[in-house]
């Protein structure tokens, strides 16, 4: 189990917590112009990347606050928080 | 007019040497929501006699016990059925609520979870069966709170003096909980 850096609670277990994809993805400033190509690219592509990665997280069962981290997806550290 | 039952009416409370574990019921349980810095925050510390705590998994204890629960976000827990906890709340931050553009929300969860107590000596050892969390008194000693997982149940937990703790757990998951610690409390009963 992941051991995931909570900004406000310290470190806690992976089970506390509820993934959120991919950190700053941005939503698309016009989103009527994109074509459906476009708008599907936005909603169902995410990076996935072997090595750091920042993604988003929901401490669920503590704070219930979202926040992001960088985690190395080869090793599963914690890059910062 | 009806009888008004707790989640765990049906509880024996246990008491021995080692181990007491007893349901709280009825405790008023106020949830606030409010910028720490404004000024409606500190007329609320005001209020209740002691600043709300700030510093996060701690409670500060005056007439009632403030829960931190994040960042803008308190437990307010007074002692019994007071019904004067919500709107003596709602007093204190009317006037910087009037003043400025503050938000503040106060709602009454009073059902919303039941309180526990696990005290005496196997209280830690008893929690530490279902608890991830460092329950060691040097990280988790009186004025300490998390809001964490206990037998997968989410739950409130509370370290008192005398090494008592307070489990806060919502009123549907009571009865699961309170049959999981006396399971776990086998080895620690006669």
């Amino acid at each position: 189990m992941l051991l995931i850096p909570c900004p406000w609670c310290g470190p806690r277990d992976e089970a506390e917590f509820r993934y959120g994809g991919q950190a700053h993805v941005a939503y698309p400033e016009d989103p009527a112009a994109l074509s459906d190509e476009e708008w599907a690219r936005y909603l169902f592509f995410r990076d996935n990347p072997k090595g750091r990665f920042a993604e988003r997280w929901n401490h669920t069962a503590g704070c219930r606050r979202w926040f992001n981290v960088v985690r190395d997806t080869a090793t599963n550290e914690w890059v910062s928080a | 007019m009806a009888e008004r039952l707790s989640p765990l009416a049906r509880f024996e409370p246990v008491s021995t040497d080692d181990l007491r574990i007893a349901e709280i019921p009825f405790l008023t349980q106020v949830n606030l929501r409010v910028d720490p810095k404004s000024r409606a925050a500190a007329d609320i510390g005001l209020a209740l006699g002691a600043p709300l705590p700030t510093e996060p998994n701690t409670y500060a204890s005056a007439d009632s016990d403030v829960f931190w629960l994040g960042p803008d976000e308190w437990l307010i827990v007074g002692a019994g059925a007071r019904a004067d906890l919500e709107p003596r709340l709602r007093a204190a931050a009317t006037g910087a609520v009037e003043a400025g553009r503050v938000h503040v929300g106060i709602t009454d969860v009073s059902a919303q979870r039941t309180a526990l107590v696990v005290g005496g000596p196997k209280a830690r050892d008893l929690l530490a069966h279902g608890c991830a969390l460092d329950l060691h008194p040097r990280t988790f000693g009186p004025g300490r709170c998390a809001q964490t997982m206990l037998a997968r149940a989410q739950v409130l937990l509370a370290a008192r003096e005398g090494g008592e703790f307070r489990v806060f757990v919502r009123s549907s998951f009571a009865g699961y909980l309170a049959a999981w610690l006396l399971d776990a409390a086998v080895e620690y009963l006669p």
